[in-house]
């Protein structure tokens, strides 16, 4: 045998036996998570306090929500980190070029979701959009729909609150991402970028892209324990802040407060939740937990999540560094398009549910 | 000697791209000099839409992510 077929077959048994490390690590995963409530019950009544009382209460849905969340982010996450490996920033700019609004807005707003993005690229990527001809609004759907429905996002809502409810967060926020794109783009404001934009964006300077790295399966599975490990070093202490939080508000908070507060009698506070949650800068993974407990509390959907995607979607510093490409009056344009979108998702909730 | 950037406006990745650049190059005995472009017009500019990237004497080889080390190796031996 030569060594470049010896090559190859340890190559091909090192790839079997990740298939099958990734397979048993999800029989593993699938056989703890269906005895997470008996487990977090069993630990909870070795604990010295009553189980019924404030405090049990508390305890008892940190020790379930923790580990429940940790598992589902640990999941999904890898799931999407091996799934993107097969998208690119670049690919995506490719296929929006030159689209027309409204199809391109759709596929702008539905690759915001598969498209690797952090927001600290936001500046780059949008002009690596505009340059290469991908048209305002088409751009302002991907860069809206990217943070706003992520993986995180949807799992802690699935997990938390049910996948109604995380089914329609994803329905409402590709819709809020399609139409304020395509507003925007219907609003010709290509004037309003700063001037140094403009002028890559006229002069059409497509940049290099880089050729694609060629990824081995091996490759996209490491890929995705790196997005695990990534969103872990970044987000578990806000999660369990988060499910802190909710845990309290779970044991503590009446009732009747709530609903008084954030009920679906309540009209302002729609517009409040929104407002309030402009400056707030957590990801979704703080958010969430806390979502779960008002909406345990009776606070209505409606409101729930009109303060989340605001939390979320219009976030201060994300605006300061858009400020960097777009003018103050394009910034407003576009809180003020996306938080009407927003308004408007919040009021319709409240009616339906 | 070659010059390797590194563009990224200076988030823990970015950090870890350079430190990375740093240890493959004195692995290797090869001699860099890393630059840091944390500007976004500039990263923008060279054609970057993710960061962390990465060039080796003007030639870009690498955006988006952390690099692989056996990438990374193979860009600054070459």
């Amino acid at each position: 045998m030569t060594t470049l077929g010896l090559e190859n077959n340890l190559r091909s048994s090192q790839q079997w036996k990740w298939h099958a490390g990734v397979v048993a690590f999800a029989i593993v995963w699938f056989a703890v998570y269906g005895q997470l409530i008996p487990i977090s019950e069993w630990i909870t009544s070795l604990l010295p306090i009553d189980r019924n009382s404030h405090t049990g209460e508390a305890i008892a849905f940190f020790l379930y929500d923790v580990p429940k969340v940790m598992m589902l982010l640990t999941l999904i996450v890898f799931a999407m980190g091996v799934v993107r490996s097969w998208f690119s920033p670049e690919k995506t700019r490719a296929l929006l070029s030159g689209k027309r609004e409204g199809v391109g807005n759709v596929m702008s707003a539905s690759l915001g979701i598969l498209t690797p993005f952090c927001s600290c690229s936001a500046v780059p990527l949008f002009i690596g959009f505009v340059s290469a001809g991908v048209p305002l609004g088409v751009t302002f759907s991907f860069l809206i729909a990217a943070p706003m429905v992520n993986e995180v996002a949807l799992v802690l809502l699935f997990g938390l609150v049910g996948w109604k409810v995380a089914l329609t967060y994803l329905a409402f926020g590709l819709g809020i991402a399609i139409v304020a794109g395509f507003i925007i783009g219907k609003l010709r404001l290509e004037g309003w970028l700063q001037d140094w934009v403009r002028d890559i964006h006229s002069g059409a300077n497509s940049g290099i892209a880089v050729e694609g790295e060629r990824l081995s399966m091996v490759d996209r599975y490491r890929l995705g324990i790196e997005a695990v490990r990534e969103i872990f070093g970044k987000v578990w202490m806000w999660i369990i802040l988060g499910i802190g939080m909710g845990a309290l508000i779970h044991g503590y908070v009446p009732e009747d407060l709530m609903v008084r507060i954030m009920g679906a009698d309540a009209w302002w506070s729609v517009p409040v939740a929104v407002l309030m949650g402009i400056p707030m800068y957590t990801n979704a993974a703080g958010v969430i937990p806390i979502v779960e407990a008002l909406l345990g509390k009776g606070a209505a959907l409606g409101t729930v999540l009109a303060f989340m995607m605001s939390v979320i979607a219009l976030s201060l510093p994300e605006m300061i560094i858009l400020k960097q490409v777009l003018t103050l009056r394009l910034i407003a344009v576009f809180v003020g398009v996306v938080a009407s979108g927003i308004l408007a998702v919040g009021f319709l909730f409240n009616l339906i549910f | 000697m070659k010059i390797v950037k590194v563009y990224g406006p200076g988030c823990a990745r970015c950090e870890t791209t350079e430190a990375m650049v740093k240890d493959a190059a004195a692995r290797l005995g090869v001699e860099v000099e890393v630059e840091k472009v944390t500007d976004a017009k500039s990263i923008a500019m060279a054609g970057i839409m993710s960061t962390p990237g990465i060039s080796v004497d003007g030639e870009l080889v690498h955006a988006g992510g952390l690099p692989d080390v056996a990438k990374l190796e193979g860009w600054l031996g070459a």
